[in-house]
């Protein structure tokens, strides 16, 4: 910690004669600014600052990589993520932080050119050993998009699918009440029970994005990812899934990516800042908020970066 | 900086005139374009059209005919096979015109009524055979030549010598019209009979059961293995230079012409796994050959167009790759693959170059009853007629092409139907 605290000091002075590391030395033609950051970020080693250990822990990555054919998008990442925690992913546009969401569940097993290394587990398993069915994992850690997808079916449709697929109903009358109880714990019953058979393409934003909520759960699932689920959203839809996101939180491990520093304040217990493939700095999201340690997250936090 | 803000104003305004002749220009240079296109669209129905008309309606002559059983039976014995039909359809005509003497006369006298006369005088006789010794009133087909004098095709005032028909047959076809036993109606032997050599005889109903029974092979072949091509290559075939190459080569398939695969056709279908000539299963198997890349190019730009936000969702639910493909990419690429079938198969049914190298040009009167009968295909039927030196064939032959582009125009109508229908938004 102190450490860290005396590196950040000499970082300080923005103009000052930063010695380059000699491995970015070379790298003349990419511009003053965009070096500065660079050097900041290998002047703390690779080492995220913070605390990337938590209590019962639940989804741990250790030495996480991620290659887009040659371009390295996650750069050694570690990180524990607890037990019915909310944990924030924020930081700038391209840093990796859908890439790394999508680790989780495994979803860059369908992009070609991409390549996991390291290892992640899930409640003490490896999710990338041969013997696991990313069809299982999924049903186990489930995903809700940026954009609002329902399928073009109905909305009861909708949200029995994963049952569906997944057998976990064994009748009608169960199914049923799984996609009642479902679109209740997203908010969305009342909206809905009297139009079950229309589209859920026929939803507003918000809907639509509760309706996909609601079929994240009808899977009863461990974790729930979700990449920036309120950024298509007015701020009362915005608002509305906020407030789902928390009542959710009470049973539910969910790992949110946001660009909203106010929704990660007001979601998140844990904050992470990735920048440029690292996780820069990880703790408590009063922390992160009101004591930044790195100057990156306190950059990226008060605004500098965006 | 006012100045200059008030001197780009200036300049915008100038340039106005001259942009806005430029799209003026740019417009009518359009509008003539598509008014040629139609233009030409439209000459070639209306001439389609008035030359085929008439091939919709058959002249009929009224006979009073004895079935006399002197001439049906002469040894007592009726053999309907054997039995002289013509020879009554002759007497008719003999007492109707009592004046008219001389064999050859007489001959040119027979000549006004199609042989079809006789076939309908046995069918007569066939179905009811208390009509021998009877008399009755009957239609008959009159022969092509009276037909086209009738429907205007050949001019009586020309020099005899330069028309198929005589002065004295024009004389009695005359006669005939004046005492009402002349009538024009609706040709139904166009849809009920095969090809004859006989042009009021000719129809298009062994051409029609033909395309028919190829379609059927196409589809049945083409669709499935199409759809199922699209697939694969789109949802699980690693891109790699083979499934670049597979691309570049099915692109290339839907470019060659079609007469190469009816030579591939007649080497693997009929040289070497001996399938019958002309019959509509080579026919279908060479069409679905054609329209394979057809469909597996509109099967792909389909799935290609279902949005990826679709997939990830059910890949996030826990579905699999089959599953995905299955309960969420096929019923919403289905339309487009639907459309491109379709449009595969009136592509099918307008060829016929292929078909003429397996064998589906021949003459053949027998409407096929399967598929491995011989059999014609429309398009073929419009070129065989098409080479007939009969004047009655040439207005079959537009007749023929009329159907078939009813046809056609039916199908490309159901495509738009189920685009417009199916498509969902999303
Ligand atoms: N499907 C992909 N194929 C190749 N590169 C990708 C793909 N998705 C993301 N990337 C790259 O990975 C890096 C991280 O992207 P991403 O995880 O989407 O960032 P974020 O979600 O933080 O905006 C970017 O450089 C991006 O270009
Ligand atoms: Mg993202």
């Amino acid at each position: 910690m102190t450490e860290t605290k005396i590196t950040e000091e000499k970082a300080m002075p923005e103009a000052g004669p930063v010695e380059p590391a000699g491995e970015f030395a070379a790298q003349k033609p990419n511009g003053a600014a965009a070096r500065k950051v660079v050097d900041r970020v290998t002047e703390f080693g690779e080492e995220t600052v913070g605390e990337v250990r938590c209590e019962n822990p639940f989804v741990i990555s250790e030495n996480v990589n991620v290659y887009y054919g040659d371009n390295h998008a996650i750069r050694d990442v570690t990180l524990e993520i607890g037990r019915s925690e909310v944990i924030a992913l924020i930081g700038p546009s391209g840093c990796g932080k859908s890439t790394y969401l999508r680790c989780l569940n495994r979803m860059n097993d369908s992009i070609e050119s991409a390549r996991v290394t390291g290892t992640i587990t899930l409640d003490g398993r490896d999710i990338y050993s041969s013997d696991l069915d990313p069809v299982a994992l999924r049903a186990r850690v489930g995903m809700v998009f940026q954009k609002p997808n329902p399928f073009p079916k109905s909305i009861y449709d909708n949200v029995a699918y994963g049952p569906r697929i997944h057998g976990l109903a064994a009748d009608r009358a169960e199914l049923d009440d799984i996609v009642h109880t479902s679109l209740d714990r997203a908010g969305l019953l009342k909206e809905v029970k009297d139009r079950m058979d229309e589209p859920g393409t026929g939803l507003s934003g918000g809907q639509q994005q509760r309706l996909c909520i609601a079929r994240t759960i009808a899977v009863n699932p461990e974790v729930i990812l979700m990449d920036e689920p309120c950024s298509a959203l007015d701020p009362i839809a915005t608002a509305r899934i906020e407030d789902l996101i928390d009542e959710l939180s009470e049973d539910y491990t969910i790992v949110i990516v946001t660009h909203s520093m106010q929704q990660a304040a007001r979601v998140s217990r844990r904050v992470a800042y990735f920048h440029l493939g690292r996780l820069v700095e990880v703790d408590e999201t009063d922390k992160i908020f009101t004591n930044p340690q790195h100057k990156l997250t306190e950059d990226y936090i008060t605004g500098r970066i965006g | 900086m006012r100045a200059s803000r008030k001197n780009s104003r200036e300049i915008v305004e100038a340039g106005l005139a001259r942009r806005r002749r430029k799209e003026a220009a740019f417009r009518a240079s359009g509008m003539l374009a598509t008014a040629v296109g139609v233009i030409f669209l439209g000459v070639f129905f209306a001439t389609l059209v008035m030359q085929g008309a008439s091939a919709f309606k058959q002249t009929f002559i009224k006979l009073d005919v004895e079935m006399s059983a002197s001439v049906l039976a002469p040894d007592g014995k009726l053999d309907l096979a054997y039995a002289d039909f013509d020879g009554l359809v002759r007497n008719a005509l003999r007492k109707e015109f009592p004046d008219v003497s001389g064999r050859s006369e007489r001959r040119e006298l027979y000549r006004l009524v199609s042989i079809a006369a006789g076939y309908q005088l046995r069918d007569m006789v066939a179905a009811d055979p208390s009509l021998l010794g009877s008399t009755s009133t009957i239609w008959v087909p009159a022969s092509s030549n009276v037909d086209m004098l009738i429907k205007g095709n050949i001019d009586p005032e020309i020099d005899e010598s330069l028309r198929p028909i005589n002065d004295a047959q024009v004389a009695w076809v005359e006669s005939l019209q004046e005492n009402d036993r002349l009538e024009t109606r609706f040709n139904t032997a166009l849809f009920t009979n095969g090809d004859s050599r006989e042009p009021e005889l000719a129809g298009i109903r062994g051409a029609l059961m033909g395309s028919f029974y190829m379609l059927i092979v196409t589809v049945a072949l083409a669709f499935p293995i199409g759809v199922a091509a699209a697939i694969y290559l789109e949802e699980f075939a690693p891109r790699s230079r083979w499934s670049d190459l597979i691309e570049v080569n099915i692109n290339n398939l839907a470019a060659v012409p079609s007469i190469v695969f009816g030579l591939l056709g007649l080497a693997v279908f009929i040289n070497w796994m001996a399938l019958p000539r002309s019959a509509p299963l080579v026919g279908g198997l060479v069409l679905s050959l054609l329209t394979l890349p057809v469909i597996i190019i509109a099967s792909r730009a389909a799935i290609q167009s279902v949005p990826p936000s679709i997939r990830e969702a059910a890949l996030g639910l826990g579905a699999s790759k089959m599953q995905v493909v299955f309960h969420h990419v096929m019923p919403l690429a289905l339309p487009g693959m639907l459309t491109g079938t379709i449009i595969g198969m009136s592509r099918a049914l307008g060829e016929s170059a292929p078909l003429l190298m397996i064998g589906m040009v021949a003459f053949i009167v027998d409407v096929p009853g399967g598929f491995t009968d011989p059999a014609t295909a429309l398009p073929v039927q419009v070129y065989l007629w098409a080479d007939s030196p009969e004047r009655a064939f040439a207005e079959r032959t537009s007749a023929a092409i009329i159907v078939l582009l009813g046809f056609l125009l039916i199908m490309n109508l159901a495509a738009v139907i189920i685009r417009k229908r199916m498509e969902r938004k999303w």
